[in-house]
């Protein structure tokens, strides 16, 4: 998101892994000049407390993105589907939603 | 972000610049709904500002508040307190990153931030302003500042800009640790000789002021000690970054919380908070104590005293000693990219 | 991703108590959890105590005061570093060694049959009483002096670590893993940045080269083998470091000439210290360990 100064580090992404059976998950982002730098201040940074599994690191610059708020089209289909939920269509069984797989 | 706040957004604002005052309805009706504002999002200019500071403000007092304990870290008494407050001026250093990250989330750079702190432009929490001058200020300090810390910033896990709000969510759980690891250190002095009561006493002493004045920043109610004029100008700042979602209380409203939360707990230590006026009012169904007028609030604000003069220069010394390093590890990262670019060119894939 | 892999949970110091729960529950618990874990804390009765070992109480003294006395200099960086970050990773490198401290502390006291705590220890001994190697007492320097005491510490640490941990007692065998695993990621911090400043900037590359030059004659004292430590080995107690000292050579040369740097071959090797001969920069760090310690007669903390 911000301007690379000269001679400054870059900026990376940090992504943990916090148990078993989670996906990585967005923790914030650190400065490092280098992959290796970035792992072991996301370490430090995010991982003093826990038992995190895995960490990644991603230069923040070599993240693409596309934001509904910004780029609706990217996102228009989405929101008007909504035969894609299982909330669209009767339950399986009399007592509710409790005969459905659930996510 | 919800559904409802995405759904009422216009089409695509890159194509189709949408009327700054569209985008600010759309703003305005995210925020007071209790939505989140996300980096991308577009805000008011006043917003992004404010936040900035506020954020900047935030981090560098968590940086430049390692130098009081840190000054204790090869001193502390016993091996389990050295590792504590290690821990603990460790968590410090790391929420001083969080936000910084925050900060940069709204196009704040970082290196910009630090240099804005080294040359007096933006500022640390003049609570560190004040020398730790011994062992038993490290416990005030954490029971006290880091308490009212918890005050201030628990609102602000719920603050309306998201990554704000997430850096503070991780704060705030590592900050309870810091409060309890100081009540747990003043206690086992008041349990102590005589000698360590003593020393707990002139601790509390020296750092209710700073604790009750500035955590909380200046009165911004009458009731509170302002005027009325600086009272409507609190209100008013107040109220905007209320209105904004990035501020849920006035700055009495939380003092008086930190009040309310001290006074039983220093007299289970058997500690005396340094102000008289201090007692239960069963009509308010608070403790009333001395308010901290502007005079008061000024006087604790030890701008420009020695302490707040060194505080910035070890900071600065600090990153200019380490120039070398950090242009080292500038200059091996350059030469490694170059290497990659080199080799990829010779193998293509 | 093919640059990120992953960072192992083993490589990495793992404090367990995690979540917010446990935080405020356990508030001044967490902090400390490190290797010192691994072993009783301090106030076991005699009964509990177990057989005394005076040449093993001697040994684990030895190597408590090394950590002591590297993590009391690692101390005095913070606030001090180059980035935010070092302070950070040097904080933490500290906490693991105060760690190793007060669990072979409490193990020496028991041995030695004195039933001293990890703090009478640590507060109440004069420095003439601290049996650490000097390399671990020399003052920090510039930021590659620390890096380069700190590539040949770890680098030892690992390696003696690893061989504690198969000595024949349960407790210090599990000790010895554990360290050995936190002594790998500080190594690890050792090798980066040594690597950096070698092939850094000409001025980094000096410094590094500067900051081997000051430290190197003070590497051989970690392998040194006393008739403590040959009783114990010969007995299978524990593992003498002597026969490790080929094997540091051997990596401490690869990440020394692969940063582009030159192995010094120092004409003098500093020793004493394990007799409690120490340099004339060890009275203050020990002086300013104990102040307030010592300052409260019959306090507790």
């Amino acid at each position: 998101m911000s301007r690379r100064r000269e001679g400054a580090p870059a900026s990376w992404e940090v992504f943990l892994r916090a148990r078993r059976g989670l996906a990585h998950q967005h923790v914030g982002s650190v400065r490092a000049a280098d992959p290796d730098a970035a792992l072991a201040t996301a370490r430090d940074l995010y991982a003093r407390r826990g038992d995190p599994l895995s960490l990644w690191v991603v230069r923040s610059d070599a993240v693409h993105t596309a934001s509904p708020d910004e780029r609706d089209p990217y996102f228009a289909g989405a929101r008007h589907k909504p035969y894609r939920y299982p909330e669209h269509f009767a339950p399986l069984t009399g007592e509710g939603a409790d005969g459905d797989h659930v996510e | 972000m919800s559904a409802q706040a995405t759904a009422a957004l216009p089409a695509d604002p890159a194509v189709a610049p949408a009327a700054e005052d569209e985008l600010l309805a759309h703003f305005d009706a995210l925020v007071a709904g209790g939505g989140t504002v996300e980096p991308r999002d577009w805000m008011p200019d006043g917003y992004r500002r404010m936040l900035v500071r506020q954020i900047a403000q935030h981090a560098h007092s968590e940086i430049i508040g390692m130098q009081p304990e840190g000054g204790w870290l090869t001193r502390a008494p016993s091996l389990h307190r050295k590792s504590v407050l290690i821990a603990k001026v460790q968590d410090e250093a790391g929420h001083g990153l969080y936000l910084y990250s925050a900060a940069e989330t709204l196009g704040a750079d970082r290196a910009d931030l630090l240099e804005a702190l080294h040359r007096g432009q933006q500022r640390a929490s003049a609570t560190f302003n004040h020398p730790a001058l011994t062992w038993a200020d490290t416990g005030a300090i954490a029971w006290l500042t880091d308490g009212a810390a918890v005050i201030n910033q628990a609102p602000l896990c719920r603050t309306s800009y998201g990554p704000y709000a997430r850096a503070m969510r991780r704060v705030c759980q590592e900050e309870a640790f810091h409060v309890r690891q100081g009540y747990d250190l003043m206690r086992a002095l008041c349990e102590g000789t005589p000698e360590q009561k003593e020393m707990a006493q002139d601790a509390v002493d020296r750092w209710w002021l700073p604790a009750v004045a500035l955590m909380f920043g200046p009165p911004d109610t009458e009731a509170g000690g302002a005027d009325a004029r600086t009272a409507a100008l609190g209100a008013a700042v107040s109220r905007r970054a209320m209105a904004w979602g990035i501020k849920r209380h006035t700055n009495d409203e939380l003092r008086q919380r930190f009040v309310d939360q001290c006074v039983p707990q220093a007299e289970r230590l058997g500690l005396t908070l340094p102000d008289p006026a201090i007692r239960w009012n069963e009509e308010r169904g608070h403790y009333d104590f001395t308010p901290v007028g502007w005079d008061t609030y000024r006087e604790a604000l030890g701008d420009d005293t020695h302490w707040a003069r060194q505080r910035i220069e070890r900071r600065r010394a600090a990153h200019e000693d380490g120039t070398w390093v950090r242009e080292a590890a500038a200059a091996y990262a350059a030469r490694e990219d170059a290497d990659a670019a080199r080799q990829r060119t010779e193998e293509p894939a | 991703m093919t640059t990120s892999s992953d960072i192992r949970a083993d490589a990495a110091v793992v404090e367990t108590a995690a979540v917010a729960v446990a935080v405020a529950e356990t508030a001044t618990e967490t902090a400390t959890e490190t290797a010192a874990d691994v072993l009783p804390s301090a106030a076991g009765t005699p009964a509990e105590a177990g057989p005394t070992d005076p040449d093993l109480a001697v040994h684990l003294l030895r190597l408590g005061d090394d950590a002591l006395v590297l993590g009391q200099r690692l101390c005095e960086w913070i606030t001090h570093a180059p980035t935010v970050e070092e302070d950070l990773a040097l904080s933490n490198i500290a906490l693991d060694l105060i760690g190793h401290a007060r669990t072979l502390f409490t193990r020496c006291g028991r041995l030695d049959g004195s039933g001293r705590t990890e703090d009478d220890l640590a507060f109440t001994r004069s420095e003439r009483q601290f049996t650490n190697a000097l390399l671990t007492e020399l003052p920090n320097g510039d930021f590659a002096v620390t890096v380069a005491r700190q590539l040949a510490y770890t680098h030892y640490a690992v390696l003696y670590y690893e061989a504690l941990a198969g000595c024949p007692d349960a407790e210090l065998a599990a000790f010895g893993a554990r360290a050995a695993k936190e002594a790998a990621f500080h190594r690890l911090h050792a090798d980066r940045w040594t690597r950096r400043l070698g092939r850094g900037t000409p001025e980094s590359t000096r410094r590094m080269q500067r900051g081997l030059e000051r430290v190197w004659p003070y590497t051989r004292e970690l392998f040194e083998e006393d008739d403590v430590v040959r009783r114990l080995a010969a007995a299978g107690t524990v593992p003498s470091p002597a026969p490790l000292h080929a094997r540091w050579e051997q990596h401490v040369t690869g990440v020394v000439t692969g940063a582009g740097l030159t192995v010094p071959a120092p004409a003098w090797s500093a020793g004493g210290g394990r007799g409690g001969l120490h340099t004339e920069e060890f009275g203050p760090l020990i002086a300013e360990l104990q102040s307030v310690h010592r300052q409260f007669p019959g306090g507790t903390w």
